[in-house]
């Protein structure tokens, strides 16, 4: 299986999903699905290519994280994609963004079919766009999943207009009947225009060309989310679900020793730590004593009491790491690719956001 | 610098029997579910007779209570300390069952039978979207009107904004005394063919929907709303009340967030929103908050410190060129790199915790006289009653 562990790949770029050209991005609430959306579309977006990140709900959760104003319904270049291969000189990409909502995709679908854009203004106004997001959400989602797939599919000059789109699809929750547009429709619509539309749509949907990711946090009700999504999607036929990304994942205390020590040159002799698979030594109090010991070496004081608080501290991380280890093998159970995107501590910025989409470049996800 | 916000007693809501309604409300993702699980169980060993309804479809509270379903109607939980006279059920809105009911309840047989097979009556009961705000409204309204417990919890559905549950069920009502509901009435009504209508504005109108939406779904969107029609107004009557109920004194809302950009901004807009409504909020609950136990101790000094330490190391390492088995208190030793880890791990979790009150100095600076609690952020999972159970008697102040 792809993913986890896999070296970072500095020659030739072949990537997991090489032949997908619509990315959508969907995971349980609050386990940053948007951030690792937009991580993606940078990853995505090297070597020249340009990459369009759209967002779906109307939270404007692109524009916080790239700290702009807020996105229009309007196709707009965001920022510059991850350089290539890691090398100063390699081209980078173009990430363009835009904010898909009912009545903007309403008044599109109008005017790209029907060519009756004013007609559909006096709709809006007559509150057709609440209509169809009350009594048949179905309807809604079928304009708005149709705004991605007519974006992935655009030519332009001979080739696509967008080498890839990213989605940041509504939650797990929902993302099955966001999804399945053709059913979601069918019984509403048995013939007619929204029909074909939709079928049309679902086409796009179900292609190789479209891949399913859940975003992930390593905890027990996230877990058990994407595990019943993948299900739940792969019982759709034609949706192909991607991979699994694991998002602020905790390091391993090998890695809270910061950056410059590779493992491979640790010290001869060097105890296991805990979370990397050792175990502490035995009793806390022994910890607490040996870590005592150390604090007044290195010169702090009051070295008993804050040795007791850091032996505790380290003691909640090895339960912490242990509960990780078993939600990633719970993960991995789903049998997709997995990718691991770390916790970053002080908050994502734009810098934070590069960091991941190398993250997911090194691990072949883009 | 900071405000002190004045603390958020939680035992002295529960405990309060004037409190009828605790609602938790919050964006997805920051423990909503599993706090008013913790809340209602709490309440209940305290003496309250407590049902707790839940509308996550990810059926997560019941896993919390350690049951493998919940339906429609209120299940007894077990395992719950009755000393105090207490009882504690629970139950998960089933949205389909309930807007049937209704139905059923507001129409003769023929027409409720028509209703329930029409294709957008399916869809509307089985959809998402502000439906099941709705349903949960009405449901808190039932029990509440049951009278058989004395305090009802309940947890809000997992929208994309906690606006939605407040806004949900008056979008419901103001589509359906809508322009466009009249305007797809109309022909039916007036028993004509669909599209010959009175004026020349209205037939560009219903020609653009025929066109867009097809003729079949239209009629279908028709003989749904004329089936439909009566029960509007009950709907609106209802929904007002169960809003009413909200307003009133023995309601206790809780913002839960979790200490992140996001779910605080939410929280912020709710908050405010409370306030415009006239409805009663009792706080902010801060939930999975990074407290550190040896809290004298900052990141820089103990960073510094894992420095010092390490190039003591190094240092002793390159004087003892063969491998020295000596057991002595020398740098190097397991102490030491243990020392050394748990130094950085501290730094990290101070780091967490210092962004994490930033954030929150961001809310409560701005609302200086919400009352809030912080509950730290377990290493465990909460999955059983004894969970639940640790989580309601965590709440720190600072």
């Amino acid at each position: 299986m792809n993913g986890l562990g896999k070296n970072p790949r500095m020659t030739a770029r072949d990537t997991d999903w090489d032949g997908v050209r619509l990315h959508v991005v969907t995971g349980k609430g609050g386990t940053g699905k948007t951030t690792v959306a937009a991580a993606l579309a940078l990853a995505l977006a090297g070597s020249g290519r340009k990459v369009l990140l759209i967002e779906v709900e109307g939270r404007q959760g692109i524009a916080r994280l790239f700290d702009l104003p807020p996105l229009p319904y309007e196709e707009r270049k965001i920022a510059i994609g991850q350089g290539g291969n890691g090398h100063a000189g390699a081209p980078a990409g173009d990430v363009y963004a835009l904010a898909i909502d009912a009545e903007g995709a309403l008044l599109d679908y109008l005017q790209m079919f029907y060519g009756m854009r004013s007609a559909g203004r006096a709709l809006t106004r007559m509150g057709m766009v609440d209509f169809a997001s009350a009594i048949a959400p179905g309807l809604s989602d079928v304009l708005v999943t149709g705004k991605a797939t007519e974006a992935t599919r655009r030519r332009a000059g001979g080739g696509y207009a967008y080498d890839a789109v990213v989605m940041d699809a509504p939650p797990t929750g929902r993302i099955g009947r966001f999804l399945n547009v053709t059913s979601e429709v069918s019984d509403l619509a048995k013939v007619g225009p929204i029909r074909s539309h939709a079928d049309s749509v679902a086409n796009v949907i179900r292609s190789p060309q479209t891949a399913v990711h859940f975003v992930a946090t390593l905890e027990e009700m996230p877990v058990q989310e994407t595990l019943d999504g993948v299900a739940e999607l792969r019982a759709i036929k034609g949706i192909q679900v991607g991979g699994v990304f694991i998002n602020m994942a905790r390091p391993g205390l090998l890695a809270a020793r910061g950056p410059a020590q590779p493992a491979d040159k640790e010290a001869p002799g060097e105890p296991a730590l805990p979370g990397d698979g050792g175990a502490l030594p035995d009793g806390d109090g022994e910890v607490a004593a040996q870590i005592a010991l150390a604090l007044k070496e290195a010169g702090l004081a009051d070295s008993g009491q804050l040795a007791a608080g850091l032996a505790a501290e380290l003691r909640e991380h090895a339960a912490l790491m242990a509960l990780q280890d078993r939600a990633r093998a719970e993960l991995a159970g789903a049998g997709q690719p997995l990718y691991e995107l770390p916790l970053i501590t002080e908050g994502i910025d734009l810098a934070a956001l590069y960091r991941l989409a190398a993250e997911l470049r090194d691990q072949g996800a883009a | 610098m900071t405000v002190t916000p004045p603390r958020l007693e939680i035992d002295r809501i529960i405990d309060d029997r004037r409190t009828r309604i605790i609602v938790c409300c919050g964006s997805g993702g920051v423990g909503k579910t599993t706090t008013a699980a913790a809340i209602g169980l709490r309440a209940a060993e305290r003496g309250r007779q407590v049902c707790v309804l839940t509308v996550d479809p990810a059926r997560r509270l019941a896993q919390s209570m350690g049951l493998t379903s919940l339906d429609n109607t209120p299940r007894r939980i077990e395992g719950v300390a009755l000393d105090s006279g207490g009882s504690l059920h629970a139950m998960m809105l089933d949205m389909k069952r309930t807007f049937d009911e209704i139905v059923e309840a507001h129409s003769d047989p023929a027409r409720a039978a028509q209703i329930l097979a029409n294709p957008f009556y399916q869809s509307l009961s089985s959809s998402f979207a502000g439906t099941q705000e709705y349903m949960a409204m009405e449901k808190l309204g039932q029990l509440r009107r049951s009278d058989e417990w004395d305090l009802i919890v309940v947890d809000t559905p997992p929208s994309r904004s906690a606006l939605d549950f407040l806004d949900a069920p008056e979008r419901l009502g103001r589509f359906l005394d809508g322009r466009l509901i009249r305007v797809l009435t109309a022909p039916v009504k007036a028993g004509r063919p669909f599209g010959k209508v009175l004026n020349a504005g209205f037939s560009v109108m219903t020609g653009a929907l025929t066109r867009v939406l097809g003729g079949q779904l239209l009629r279908d969107a028709q003989t749904f709303i004329t089936a439909f029609d009566t029960m509007f107004g009950g709907f609106r009557e209802r929904a007002d009340a169960t809003y009413r109920l909200l307003q009133a004194p023995g309601t206790a809302f809780l913002v839960v967030a979790a200490p992140e950009q996001d779910a605080l901004r939410e929280a912020a807009y709710f908050v405010e929103r409370l306030g415009a409504e006239r409805m009663p909020l009792a706080g902010l609950i801060l939930n999975r908050v990074h407290v550190t136990p040896a809290s004298g101790l900052s990141a820089a000094r103990a960073l510094a410190a894992a420095e010092t330490l390490e190039a003591a190391t190094q240092e002793a390492l390159s004087r003892a060129e063969p491998a020295q088995d000596d057991e002595g208190t020398s740098p190097g030793q397991p102490g030491t790199m243990l020392a050394v880890a748990a130094l950085r791990l501290h730094a990290e979790r101070v780091t967490l915790g210092e962004r994490e009150q930033r954030v929150a100095a961001a809310f409560t600076s701005a609302h200086p006289a919400v009352p809030v609690v912080e509950i730290p952020a377990l290493p465990e999972d909460v999955h059983d009653l004894e969970g639940l159970r640790r989580l309601a008697a965590l709440p720190v102040s600072r």
